[in-house]
């Protein structure tokens, strides 16, 4: 059901061929890619402005981490899983994969929290170096947006699942763009986890 | 995306299963090459190129990104354009004497 | 979906406070974004004072302010620098932006397009809050202990790291200030993209329309860096990190705490990152406006409407590569300088070919010296000047002796006080009747207009002189130095001519809440416009249009050979030409 008759809610553009939510989400993510850019060019910057840069697994704990990632990749499979069953019209399986989806998601975030309690455990805060300062700003604005994944997802396997009754074709759509913004996370990480933890 | 056939969804889950054995192997990869310990730059160049290939899995498969919309490349190709740029040009401008 | 359609339904508070309609969101941020102006301006008024007359106490009104801004009427010098810098910052992220892109964009742009709202109308209500609650938290900063943000606009970091509690509330602002506006560019764009009319291409949009696209571009890939940088200057102000705190620094002669191995030009590149394409934020969206209001007063088609349209575009692309133009003194070596050199100068043909091609459709116009007009008008000359005392300083060489003098003051103030905001007056004056079905005051109007231009003027022109003099800028006591103290005489005359012009914005204030009562009644088109706002109601209904409006022509059909009206609007059928005004 159209808001005052706005047009390619559900229908692609005839022209264009997306959907507005689908050109929206794309567009926020090229803003996130700038977002984790300016990031990623403070870590540059920073790091080619010593001689003495630490090894991030002489630091950090590479097997935790390496678990993250499989758990995120997971995920991302649980998450398109999701959308995938929709689209194909099972309700039930959609939302087996999303609360998947959300219970990796919150397993992410459970093991960077014990990685975080082990660093402030042996005084590494953010203002002990610059290599800590960055990689707690880092993973922390990322976990942050894990967490608002999480959130996002909770309410598609709740409230917001109501929309299937009414409008199945909207719900998967907007499903399909929580999974665009859930996949991106995930290639944050894919990016963030050899930068920090490996180099 | 909701046009898509039941037959053409199954057909892509096929692939998303791969994509994920992919990922994972990648990922132990990526671990395996930095027990090697190699010198900085190429350390650098392997861990980034196996995360860039790992990106492109994600971006191409599960984002749909392969049978996007040319709309959509334009605008992320503004992105990345910029991102590049942003990377690399204030280590460059404070580097360069 | 519990959405009601009919406004008769939606209670007061869901039809005017939270709003999902673009009309009213739009009067929302330019009426918000006028009083941000008129305090922004206010606090200039006063910093004014200060610099005319150095150490003396403030008359009248002196004795109202607490003993941590004024003892005895006299400014103390960490107040002066908060009114600068919540001034810039005030005037740019609150004032200017919101009623520019906020403002107008939100209203005419859907209008303009033939939609019946913005695509995404929720995401609309919360980018307004999320800057209404931005700004608030700005102005509340004025009472923390310490006062609010006081190392300049641009927050550069040791000082703005070590600064008072108002910095922090600054950078938290900053926060809800850049994800309103990522909210709303992403709006525009798919709107822009999706909710074009039948028969409206990109190449029948107006001007106007392109600017904004253009624009929410810039915002939407811009901002995020120096969000960024505000998270990383929060991290060191509250988490004691050093992204930006050398190693070794000493502040009142104590050795700092921080780790130290922080980098303060970090902060200066993501920041300019932002900065530098937010000057085409503030200037794009004028030039949209003035293309609207030219054509439609000289009853001529824009000149050069394609060379137009790849101009701005270019101007937004290029926009993202020229920002370290504003780092040239620190130190980064003559290759990257002479980059950032060429890339300026670059960027300058774009924008004279705007400006040229605005001039060129006066040119055998019929023209109609409305009150919009002569404030578009004035734009022309007056941007002119700001873009043409930009040249020096885009080039490095030169930039050694004009950066952080008055001379860089006078330019960007040119661009955005006689250049911008005369471009918004003659928004306002122009699609006034649109939003209220009312015309305004065509007397208060002249009045409001000669004087601004004229003490507009004398405020800003001796800045010029001042900077060649070699007069920094952000400096408390103006004669300091021995060298500043001859043109000490300019700063008396700069000060007589801001307070001069803040009464001359009397009679706007006057004209545009008086005119809402009093002011003439109109139909749907008072100017024979031909672009498709001016066929909907004056003030359009919700969903704008009663039926989707399909476009036939391009958007300045004005005095078309042969027709009997001079102007044709965009969506009259084909051979339904010499219809009478309006349908």
């Amino acid at each position: 059901m159209s808001t005052a008759g706005i047009r390619f809610i559900s229908k692609p553009h005839p022209v264009t061929g997306v959907t507005n939510s689908k050109l929206g989400i794309w567009c926020f993510l090229a803003s996130e890619v700038m977002l984790f850019g300016g990031l990623f060019s403070a870590y540059i910057m920073l790091r080619t402005g010593t001689a003495d840069w630490p090894r991030g697994s002489s630091l950090l704990n590479v097997p935790l981490a390496t678990l993250n990632t499989l758990v995120l990749i997971t995920s991302s499979v649980t998450m398109v899983m999701s959308w995938a069953s929709l689209a194909m019209k099972d309700l039930k399986k959609y939302r087996m994969y999303m609360a998947f989806t959300i219970l990796l998601g919150l397993a992410f975030l459970v093991i960077k929290g014990f990685e975080y309690a082990h660093k402030f455990e042996n005084h590494h805060f953010p203002s002990t170096s610059t290599f800590y300062a960055i990689y707690f700003t880092l993973t922390g604005l990322h976990g942050l947006h894990v967490l608002g994944g999480i959130i996002v997802n909770l309410y598609f396997l709740g409230p917001g699942s109501a929309l299937w009754k009414t409008n199945p074709d909207q719900l998967t759509g907007r499903v399909e763009c929580a999974g665009l913004y859930w996949h991106f996370v995930d290639l944050v990480w894919i990016f963030l986890f050899p930068v920090l933890y490996l180099l | 995306m909701s046009e898509l056939s039941h037959e053409e969804i199954r057909h892509h889950v096929k692939i998303y299963i791969r994509v994920f054995t992919a990922l994972t192997i990648l990922t132990v990869v990526t671990v395996a090459v930095s027990y090697l310990h190699l010198p900085l730059w190429p350390a650098i160049t392997v861990a980034l190129l196996i995360a860039l290939f790992k990106g492109s899995l994600v971006a191409a498969f599960f984002m749909h990104l392969f049978q996007e919309k040319r709309l959509i490349f334009v605008v992320l190709a503004l992105a990345v354009f910029f991102f590049l740029f942003l990377l690399l040009l204030p280590t460059l401008t404070s580097g360069l004497r | 979906m519990s959405d009601k359609h009919d406004s008769h339904e939606l209670p007061f508070w869901r039809k005017y406070i939270f709003s999902q309609d673009h009309k009213v969101i739009g009067i929302q941020y330019a009426v918000t974004g006028l009083l941000f102006l008129l305090f922004g301006f206010s606090l200039m008024m006063v910093m004014r004072w200060q610099l005319a007359y150095p150490g003396q106490p403030l008359p009248w009104i002196g004795k109202f302010f607490p003993e941590t801004m004024m003892i005895g009427g006299i400014m103390l010098p960490e107040f002066y620098n908060q009114l600068g810098a919540m001034h810039g910052t005030i005037m740019v992220f609150l004032g200017v932006v919101p009623l520019a892109v906020g403002g107008f964009g939100n209203f005419v742009l859907p209008l303009q397009i033939g939609a019946p709202d913005m695509a995404f109308p929720k995401l609309n209500m919360m980018s307004y809050w999320l800057y209404f609650i931005g700004g608030v938290i700005m102005i509340t900063s004025f009472f923390v202990p310490g006062g609010a943000a006081q190392s300049g606009w641009t927050s550069y970091p040791p000082l703005s790291v070590i600064a008072p509690t108002g910095q922090t509330l600054w950078l938290i602002g900053m926060a809800f200030l850049i994800n309103s506006s990522l909210l709303g560019s992403i709006n525009f764009i798919v709107t822009t993209v999706q909710l074009r009319a039948d028969g409206m291409s990109f190449f029948r949009l107006p001007f106007f329309v392109w600017a904004q696209f253009v624009t929410s571009f810039l915002l939407l890939l811009a901002f995020p860096p120096l969000m960024a940088a505000a998270v990383l200057q929060l991290m060191d102000r509250l988490a004691g990190s050093s992204f930006f705190m050398p190693s070794g620094l000493v502040v009142s002669g104590a050795v700092s705490h921080a780790s130290g191995g922080g980098n303060p030009l970090l902060w200066q590149h993501l920041f300019w990152f932002l900065a530098h394409p937010e000057v085409y934020v503030l200037v794009l969206p004028a030039m949209g406006i003035v293309g609207e209001i030219i054509a439609c007063n000289s009853r001529k088609p824009l000149y050069g409407y394609k060379a137009l349209v790849y101009s701005v575009i270019f101007v937004g692309f290029l926009s993202f590569i020229v920002w370290a133009h504003h780092m040239f003194l620190t130190g980064m070596g003559t290759k990257m300088a002479a980059f950032f050199q060429i890339t300026t100068m670059i960027i300058s043909i774009p924008s004279v070919v705007i400006l040229t091609t605005l001039i060129l459709s006066l040119w055998g116009g019929s023209i109609r010296f409305s009150v919009p007009m002569m404030f578009a008008l004035a734009f022309l000359p007056m941007f002119g000047i700001g873009g043409l005392t930009g040249l020096p300083l885009g080039l490095a060489a030169a930039d050694i002796y004009l950066h952080d003098t008055y001379y860089v003051i006078a330019h960007f103030h040119y661009v955005v006080a006689p250049g911008t905001i005369f471009a918004l007056f003659a928004g306002v004056y122009h699609w006034f009747p649109k939003a209220t079905g009312r015309k305004m005051s065509e007397t208060l109007g002249k009045i409001h207009f000669w004087f601004s231009l004229i003490f507009i003027n004398g405020v800003f022109m001796p800045m010029f002189i001042m900077g060649l003099a070699g007069v920094s800028r952000r400096l408390y006591d103006p004669i300091q130095y021995a060298h500043a103290q001859p043109t000490q005489p300019l700063n008396v005359f700069i000060s007589m001519s801001a307070w001069l012009l803040g009464l001359a914005q009397i009679p706007f204030i006057l004209n545009f809440f008086g005119s809402l009562f009093f002011g003439k009644k109109v139909n749907e088109n008072p100017w024979g416009a031909t672009t498709l706002e001016w066929t909907a109601p004056s003030p359009p209904p919700h969903g704008n249009f009663s039926t989707p409006p399909h476009v036939y022509r391009g958007p300045y059909e004005y005095s078309v050979p042969g027709q009997k009206n001079d102007f044709l609007p965009q969506s009259l059928p084909a051979g339904q030409a010499g219809a009478p005004e309006g349908r």
